[in-house]
């Protein structure tokens, strides 16, 4: 009998450890398996508040219980008048206390990790990206390193790294929950949140404010690396050949079509600050494409032949002569050929 | 023209009626069924939103479609469904609970209504014309302002003419509840529905204003080349949270109070007790109405406002936790001790309970300003928020339209049916939404058209679906059940629940003019008092008189098919220039029946003493 309670036990929690897993979603993605140190401080406050309202609730929960086994009309009672009680003194100033209390717990860490996260006073000293909300993408210019890419922000792991986020059109939020929360980015004012991953790994990130048609297809991805492999990477950027000779004949008709068709008028190759449309300095390397799809040249010709398909209300539709899908070949080959660097998203460890 | 006048009439007869009605009773019965329908539009929409939702990369709908579902259900829900199925409840019940013969103005209140609908359906149209609103339902700028096409005007004009109408519906219980209060009938002998309609309407009085505000700027910016909100022009679009807010946040409130008010009606009556700690219940009510100005910016954590803001915001809501603990507090100590009945009405009462409190507790988690950097804009706000809104105001209006129906229809709704619509909706609730916590937490931010494959959000979402459905199997049966009360419902007794206050002294339905004679009241839960002391009905405080009654009018639907017609004028002057004259047509026509109401004087009717005497026999 024992034994058959004990491995039910054991089941029973194996079960529970599963669930609990599983509902903690996608590595580096979920903000429930945090490896950064802002995601650190807002789970941190996530279990203690939790904690403490689950107390809350299970006192609630307990006296309900009681109150609906005890006082419920019973056979015979029909006529039975309760005492009608005003209300109780002691009973009032214990539950309007204790719950002062309680939040005098929470509210004490939320300040303190509230100005924490706010501190700027090592930004002269770090790392500052300005980050740049577009319709429907994300531009990540390195200040003072000339070196512009977007979608995919690489940075160094366990280094603070600033991020000085302004929108170009309308409000959008950053948001990589497994290293950090969200800040807004907005039209007007220049917000500034500090990022730190301590494992190397590609995150997920993702728009957080409401932005229009494609805000669910806002993708990007944050990408920590080793130090040396940042530096690299930053060299490798810096030296980025503006006008990259192709590898192939077909490459090079790709090249002349990006050319022909306009393509340049919004999207710098290298280290300039055009920005009308993501950069493609390292567009070879890109952990996936439009931020969603993945990258290959068979969804590349397809949203170049018609990126309404893939996120309604994007900038670029329109923006060029149409192209037949073999041109849109020869672009995707030379595009998917743009790998100034080897240091790729595979160069974080994991995907 | 009285009660006797009530038999078979023809469909013309009863429809001129309600057209031109300004009985406070009529009035209740408008709201809730055009409450109503907004309701099930509104469900309508979240049901489609759910489908679309329900399997990862959808595409049930179409991005630009969805966007402006998930607009018109949050706007649906929250201007055309919720708050007039509370002014329903309130409408209905208030002046008979203070032992009023109406509202302090009947015409502003059917003023009011009319203007509500037509604002509804103004949003509305919207669907059919090019469009309806896609900018969320906080709109915020410049989304709003850039938004193209005509559907953001939509939510602009429809809201402006809906908050005028809810303003003044406002306006008109504070002046009701001050003025009209029978004899005897003190501010704390007030039943409790009174005071939280007495502390909305406060809020509502200045919240409405702010929202009033920030729509005019708005309206300004798209219609007519302003740039308030233009950055580029020098405006600044932060000015349109903080204004959406300092309405939205108390908006929240002005919801949730009534019901709370109705609660603790409930509570009070099948467990067969005066209310507990009732001085307690009147100051957390005007405590967390006075704390609901002070929190706006607990929506805008992330917006970049400092850490000292936010600290200081942080704070200030969680302090509401503690007024809305004592309530909860309260109302179990109420149960406790008492003989409680469960009924349909007390079943959505007892499901509000640990539903709001989860609520409440989601609500001083997010007020955590760290840890709000990730709840903020997932669907654990969403989570949140629904259940702050459905397990609060929903239930509360479903416990209230159960506990009233016999006041207001004089029929009891069916109890089976009762019980099937609590358990489906009670557990498709908790389905849907309680499964949204985590999934914002792994990273599902709201809003989102589509979710992708692989990122461990599928199973949770097709849960939330499931319990969807469930839910509105729940109102469905609710549906049949009120069509089947119309029909062949139980005749109600005028006082079915043993109640405590003052509506239960009178026929189901009242007459036409409530009292006869003004009661007489000498404590809290009048009637009950009477009861215990073997009376069993109230004294009157005055002698049998003429009763003095207000004409109908249809002034009331003119002017707000005026304000509908030049909100079509506004809308589309910026493109057409016939425009202009739906705009000069409308406004004359409001302002021509506003220069007649002023000019004519109209001073209503008298039920002759002697016809009343007569009915008594």
């Amino acid at each position: 009998m024992k034994g058959w309670t004990g491995k039910l036990r054991a089941f029973a929690l194996l079960g529970f450890v599963a669930l609990v897993l599983s509902a903690c979603g996608k590595e580096n993605l979920t903000a429930l398996d945090p490896k950064g140190y802002g995601a650190d401080q807002s789970l941190y406050l996530i279990i203690l508040t939790t904690i403490i309202m689950l107390f809350v609730l299970a006192v609630v929960m307990i006296v309900y219980t009681i109150v609906l086994i005890r006082y419920r009309k019973k056979k015979g009672q029909e006529d039975y008048i309760p005492k009608q009680v005003e209300g109780n003194r002691t009973l009032e100033t214990v539950w309007t206390v204790i719950p002062i209390i309680l939040l005098l717990i929470i509210a004490v860490p939320t300040v303190t990790a509230t100005f924490d996260l706010a501190d700027e006073s090592a930004a002269s000293d770090s790392l500052n990206i300005d980050v740049t909300g577009n319709q429907y993408w994300w531009h990540f210019n390195y200040d003072g390193q000339e070196v512009q890419t977007s979608q995919d922000l690489y940075i160094p792991v366990g280094e603070r790294v600033y991020l000085n986020m302004m929108s170009s059109d309308v409000i959008h939020s950053f948001w990589v929950p497994t290293i950090a929360g969200k800040m807004d980015v907005n039209p007007e004012n220049e917000n500034t949140m500090y990022i730190e991953a301590h494992e190397e790994g590609v995150y997920w990130g993702k728009c957080a404010e409401f932005c229009g048609p494609s805000h669910s297809l806002m993708d990007f991805k944050v990408i920590a690396v080793s130090p040396e492999e940042f530096d690299q990477w930053l060299n490798d950027m810096q030296n980025a050949d503006p006008e990259p000779e192709p590898e192939n004949a077909v490459a090079q008709e790709g090249q002349s079509l990006f050319e022909e068709n306009n393509c340049m008028s919004c999207h710098a190759i290298g280290s300039s600050s055009a920005s009308i449309g993501p950069n493609l300095t390292n567009y070879g390397n890109r952990s996936t494409l439009a931020g969603v799809e993945d990258l290959n040249k068979e969804n590349l010709v397809d949203w170049i032949m018609d990126p309404e398909a893939l996120k309604p209300g994007n900038k670029m539709t329109g923006q060029y002569p149409e192209v037949s899908e073999n041109e849109a070949g020869k672009i995707a080959e030379y595009l998917l050929q743009l790998d100034e660097t080897d240091i790729t998203p595979e160069s974080a460890g994991n995907e | 023209m009285s009660t006797v006048a009530s038999q078979k009439r023809g469909f013309g007869a009863v429809l001129w009626d309600y057209l031109t009605t300004v009985d406070h009773k009529k009035i209740a019965h408008l709201y809730l069924f055009g409450g109503g329908f907004f309701f099930l539009l509104g469900g309508l929409e979240a049901m489609i939103i759910r489908i679309q939702l329900a399997v990862p990369e959808n595409d049930f709908v179409s991005a630009g479609f969805y966007n402006e579902l998930l607009t018109m259900h949050g706007t649906t829900m929250i201007f055309l469904a919720a708050m007039p199925l509370l002014f329903a409840l309130m409408n209905a019940v208030v002046p008979l609970q203070i032992g009023a013969r109406d509202v302090a103005f009947p015409f502003l209140n059917s003023l009011g209504f009319w203007l509500f609908l037509f604002g509804g359906l103004i949003l509305n149209l919207s669907w059919f014309l090019e469009g309806a609103p896609d900018a969320g339902w906080t709109a915020y700028a410049p989304l709003s302002v850039t938004s193209p096409g005509h559907g953001v005007d939509f939510y602009v004009i429809g809201l402006q003419i809906a908050g005028a109408g809810t303003l003044i519906a406002g306006i008109n219980f504070l002046v009701t509840i001050i003025n009209m209060r029978a004899p005897g009938m003190t501010y704390m002998r007030m039943p409790l529905f009174t005071w939280t309609t007495f502390v909305t309407s406060v809020l509502i009085l200045f919240a409405f204003p702010a929202l009033t505000i920030g729509l005019f700027l708005l309206m300004f910016d798209r219609m007519f080349g302003s740039a308030f909100f233009d950055v580029g022009l020098g405006g600044n679009s932060i000015i349109w949270q903080h204004l959406f807010w300092i309405f939205g946040h108390p908006e929240v409130y002005i919801l949730i109070l009534p019901a709370f008010g109705i609660f603790s009606e409930i509570f009070a009556t099948f467990s067969r007790k005066r209310l507990f700690g009732y001085t307690a219940m009147v100051f957390a009510t005007i405590l967390i109405a006075f704390f609901g100005f002070m929190v706006w910016a607990h929506h805008m954590f992330t917006v970049g406002l400092g850490p000292v803001a936010n600290s200081i915001f942080a704070i200030a809501t969680m302090a509401i936790a503690v007024p809305t603990g004592i309530k909860i507090f309260n109302w179990l100590a109420t149960m406790w001790g008492g003989r409680i009945t469960i009924n349909t009405s007390m079943l959505w009462a007892l499901g509000f309970i640990p539903s709001f409190t989860i609520g409440g507790m989601t609500g001083v988690m997010v007020a955590a300003v760290v840890a709000d950097y990730q709840y903020h804009d997932t669907y654990f706000v969403v989570a949140h928020f629904h259940y702050v809104i459905v397990g609060g105001v929903v239930f509360g209006i479903l416990a209230g339209l159960h506990y009233w129906w016999p006041k207001m229809f004089g029929r009891v709704l069916h109890e089976g049916m009762g019980k099937l619509t609590f358990w489906t909706f009670f557990i498709g609730f908790h389905l849907t939404f309680f499964i949204q916590h985590f999934l914002g937490l792994m990273g599902m931010p709201r809003r989102y058209w589509v979710f992708l494959e692989n990122q461990g959000l599928d199973t949770g979402n097709m849960i939330s679906t499931i319990g969807a459905f469930f839910m509105a199997f729940g109102v469905v049966v609710m549906l049949i059940n009120v069509v089947y009360t119309a029909l062949k419902g139980e005749k109600a007794a005028d006082d079915p629940w043993d109640g405590r206050t003052l509506e239960w002294t009178m026929a189901s339905p009242p007459a036409e003019y409530n009292f006869k004679q003004a009661p007489l009241v000498r404590g809290l839960d009048p009637l009950w008092i009477e009861k215990t002391e073997g009376k069993g009905q109230l004294t009157p405080a005055e002698p049998l008189g003429d009763i003095h009654m207000p004409n109908a009018s249809f002034l009331p639907f003119l002017m707000s098919l005026g304000l509908f017609i030049a909100g079509f004028g506004f809308i589309y002057q910026v493109d057409y220039d016939w425009a202009y004259i739906l705009l000069f047509a409308g406004m004359a026509m409001t302002l021509g029946c506003m220069l007649i109401r002023s000019l004519k004087d109209d001073h209503g009717y008298h039920i002759p003493k002697d016809e009343l005497e007569r009915e008594a026999d």
